[in-house]
């Protein structure tokens, strides 16, 4: 508990990164590249309850943050990322945010996106 | 708590208050061709380092290791980012060009609203692997945009349609990758087209004779 890991982690350690996931690489939510989650109410003895890596992927998380920028600020693999953030969603501690994929015949949705990028300013 | 599982479980409907929906668009071509330009023209995002995405994941491609006598790879790829609305994001995710990256595609392309490929006017081959893919191996809807860099496009537009045998189907624009507006245009122009192919799914039926097309055109050059 309280450990600071170094950054590099996986390089220097040389810690096949399977075995936190306990060798699964298959996930129970679909999680995509882009998809987001969040704490919903976040809970410090929760936090303390978590191995290393999920404590930091759940403090990320206290503000929204994407499956691929959990990758690159945590230095974890994808597939890795992708457990970690499943196991939490099954304690309820993550709330995983719809992705634009479930909207993709939704006309409404497409149109707002559309009016968002009319808005933006150039 | 943990109501809320994958968007597949879930219909969508109306969003609460606190969700945050993620869009994505991918921006695909050969190497050179400005996605990095692109993507970083767009953000509002620094670049990440994405090298992490595929440390020691390339454990599960054994190709990989007889290729080469590395047993970690890893490879940079573009990433950007876009809040539209309170509640909507835009990500923006390039392809890594190498081919032995390619099977990284298919999980970057998952779920995307549309691809971008990007065509270098000087070497439009250097994107045909990219047409291929989206064309046969991916449902997801794309448009072809001719980066002009600093130049003028030096023949016209459906000269280019010609020779990279695209559909006439196929939304094909230029942009100049630097100029954010420029930018802008193509992404509004790619939603434009995901939106009416809503209404029209569209049919891969000439595809493979296309990129026969291709493959012979490649090999007289």
């Amino acid at each position: 508990m309280g450990t600071t890991a170094p950054r590099n982690k996986w390089v220097a350690a040389r810690i096949r990164p399977y075995t936190l996931t306990g060798g699964r690489t298959r996930v129970r939510h679909e999680l995509f590249v882009e998809t987001i989650i969040s704490v919903p109410h976040y809970d410090p003895a929760l936090r303390d309850s978590l191995m290393p890596e999920s404590r930091e992927l759940y403090e990320l998380a206290r503000t929204m943050v994407s499956v691929a920028e959990l990758s690159a600020l945590l230095s974890i693999p994808l597939a890795v990322v992708r457990v970690l953030v499943s196991d939490l969603a099954d304690y309820g501690a993550v709330v995983i945010h719809p992705t634009g994929y479930a909207y993709r015949h939704d006309r409404e949705t497409l149109e707002r996106i559309l009016d968002g990028l009319n808005q933006l300013s150039i | 708590m943990g109501s809320i599982n994958s968007p597949y479980e879930a219909n969508p409907g109306p969003l609460p208050e606190d969700l945050m929906v993620s869009a994505k668009i991918v921006v695909a071509g050969g190497f050179g061709v400005g996605k990095t330009t692109f993507v970083g023209s767009v953000s509002q995002v620094p670049p990440l380092n994405t090298e992490a995405w595929m440390t020691t994941a390339s454990e599960n491609i054994d190709d990989i290791k007889q290729i080469g006598s590395k047993t970690t790879t890893t490879v940079a790829m573009d990433f950007g980012k876009l809040s539209l609305r309170r509640d909507l994001m835009l990500y923006l995710f390039g392809t890594p060009g190498q081919p032995r990256f390619w099977f990284m595609w298919d999980d970057l392309s998952r779920g995307a609203l549309g691809a971008i490929v990007l065509v270098d006017p000087r070497r439009i081959d250097e994107s045909f692997a990219a047409i291929n893919y989206f064309e046969n191996d991916s449902t997801v809807p794309f448009i072809v945009v001719v980066n002009l860099f600093n130049g003028d496009l030096p023949y016209r537009l459906e000269e280019l349609r010609e020779a990279l045998a695209l559909a006439p189907n196929v939304p094909l624009i230029t942009c100049d990758a630097r100029d954010r507006g420029s930018a802008v245009y193509a992404l509004r122009e790619l939603v434009s087209y995901t939106l009416a192919l809503v209404d029209r799914p569209s049919s891969n039926q000439e595809s493979l004779y296309r990129q026969g097309r291709r493959t012979a055109r490649t090999l007289v050059d």
